[in-house]
């Protein structure tokens, strides 16, 4: 088990979010988290690696244990937490710098300064979401002149640079046309070798493609969480089973 | 029909505004640009300006002006960017809502005012810790690089806010702090408005005539360093107006077309620094 959440609730102020989240993420697994739209699906993504603490008036109880470590302890290190824990975005944000120096930002960040050892965690993250040999010799042309399918893969190269072991991900490819889509899901089977992956999709066929694990929410509550098989065959519960076959959402 | 009177009233109003600008520049060119020819390029870019004896060489008034612009940007860019990541960026909406106004405000004092602090505060203050007359490039540069605070700040901020918050959140998420992310991205992502802000700051420096007059000690010479007095293009041209005649009158002008030009070029510069993306 990598991330392991006991009884999390989180509230938007007085807004209940997030409801009594019980649930274990197992390494090197695809774990899809799949539910209509303002069911809290983002919320429990952000919670892994922190980011709702940006949010003014989130509150948050309960406990998430992220290797061993309980990651809302006071003594977590917020900073080196995100950097274990990355995270990829809905619309692509590749930062309006150069293809090189958004690759080389979190390395940057993390106090590389050495050309020689920049230009190699560049080339190897690249390479390892495919961009590479397109755009080696483009590494100095704006990130933003990509298209939306190669700056979404920019972003995970930007995030594979600082050397994450989870990589979160919220509706990776809500932007991308299907053709772009098909491919981003490639390249989640191979990261998959080497991260542990948690996406966030309200696309039942790519989470049913992708994913190992499935978890399915409905207003703020986990509703269930098994085998991606179990789940799109045979549910256990009805609300998942309405979902699944298309009653709502 | 009201409407239409109303709209052709409107018409021309702003018809005459853009005629009048047409007039002003035409009038300024009229009668400046004939005496730089007769002079000739090489006496008028020269240092000797002595206008009642046929001298029109304004060399060390240009570059009187571009230290003074130089010394108030070297002032004012440190801490209008700084004031303005400050206010965009960490403080509270409470904060930012006070202090930002306060701050434009400073836009709207008249120049005599901060001419006046100039030769009562910061003059004496300069002679007595660092010698010299007081009345010195350091002080027009402190003073003009107090004056372009607001548009460096006000404009920076507004670019700093228009970075969307994706940007931030990606940064963070990459395990940046706060700085970081102000120093490797937002500064970069705003710095086409910061530039714009910049450069309309430094166009509002080069043309401030009255708190310059009251502190640079107006002395013609190419100053020697911070201390010395300097003369600029616009304090020549306020200091003599009053008693020029014929050639030396038009010699004036010819200062304000090259001030003109130079304004006209920054302007254009901010435009298409900031139209660009
Ligand atoms: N910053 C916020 N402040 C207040 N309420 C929020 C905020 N973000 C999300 N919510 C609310 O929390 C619920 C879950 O949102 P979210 O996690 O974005 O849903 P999903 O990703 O499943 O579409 C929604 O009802 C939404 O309105
Ligand atoms: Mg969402």
């Amino acid at each position: 088990m990598i991330i392991r959440t006991s009884n999390v609730n989180l509230y938007y102020h007085t807004f209940q979010a997030l409801k009594h989240i019980d649930l274990a993420i197992k390494e090197n697994l695809i774990t899809g988290i799949i539910g209509p739209s303002g069911c809290g699906k983002s919320t429990l993504l952000r919670v892994f690696n922190r980011m709702n603490d940006l949010i003014d008036g989130v509150r948050i109880t309960g406990s998430v244990v992220i290797d061993d470590e309980d990651i809302y302890s006071p003594f977590c290190d917020l900073t080196m937490l995100r950097k274990k824990v990355g995270m990829v975005f809905q619309r692509p944000n590749a930062f309006p710098l150069s293809i090189f120096d958004n690759v080389a930002y979190g390395p940057r960040v993390w106090g590389i300064t050495d050309k020689k050892t920049l230009t190699e965690i560049v080339e190897r993250s690249l390479a390892g979401v495919d961009l590479f040999g397109g755009l080696k010799d483009k590494l100095h042309h704006s990130a933003l002149s990509l298209s939306s399918e190669q700056q979404q893969r920019l972003c995970i190269a930007r995030l594979l640079a600082v050397e994450p072991e989870i990589l979160l991900m919220d509706e990776p490819c809500s932007a991308l046309d299907p053709i772009a889509t098909g491919k981003i899901e490639e390249l989640m089977f191979d990261l998959k070798k080497t991260y542990t992956i948690v996406i966030v999709t309200h696309n039942m066929q790519q989470a049913a493609r992708i994913a190992d694990d499935v978890g399915f929410m409905l207003l703020g509550e986990l509703i269930e969480f098994d085998k991606a098989r179990k789940i799109f065959t045979n549910p256990a519960d009805e609300r998942t089973f309405g979902y699944i076959s298309g009653r709502f959402g | 029909m009201k409407d239409k009177i109303a709209e052709n009233i409107l018409l021309l109003i702003a018809f005459s505004a853009i005629l009048s600008l047409l007039l002003i520049t035409f009038f300024i060119f009229q009668q400046g640009i004939p005496l730089i020819f007769k002079t000739g390029l090489h006496n008028f870019f020269s240092i000797s300006w002595s206008p009642t004896k046929g001298g029109f060489g304004i060399l060390s008034m240009i570059i009187g002006s571009l230290m003074v612009t130089a010394g108030a940007l070297v002032v004012g860019i440190p801490f209008g960017l700084a004031c303005a990541v400050f206010l965009a960026e960490f403080s509270s909406p409470t904060i930012q809502k006070t202090l930002k106004p306060i701050i434009e405000l400073l836009a709207g004092i008249p120049s005599v005012v901060y001419g006046f602090i100039g030769i009562v505060i910061l003059v004496p203050f300069i002679r007595e810790t660092f010698g010299g007359p007081g009345f010195s490039v350091l002080a027009a540069s402190i003073i003009l690089g107090i004056m372009i605070l607001p548009t460096i700040v006000s404009i920076s901020y507004d670019s700093l806010l228009a970075v969307p918050n994706t940007y931030r959140e990606g940064s963070y998420a990459l395990g940046a702090t706060k700085w970081q992310t102000v120093r490797m991205l937002l500064l970069h992502a705003a710095r086409s408005g910061i530039v714009a802000g910049i450069i309309l700051g430094m166009g509002r420096a080069i043309g401030e005539t009255m708190a310059v007059i009251m502190i640079a000690g107006n002395a013609l010479k190419i100053p020697g360093s911070l201390l010395d007095s300097v003369r600029t293009l616009t304090s020549t041209i306020a200091l003599e107006l009053g008693y020029a005649a014929g050639d030396h009158r038009a010699a004036l002008f010819a200062c304000g077309s090259i001030l003109f030009i130079i304004i006209i070029i920054l302007n254009i510069v901010a435009i298409r620094v900031t139209g660009r993306k």
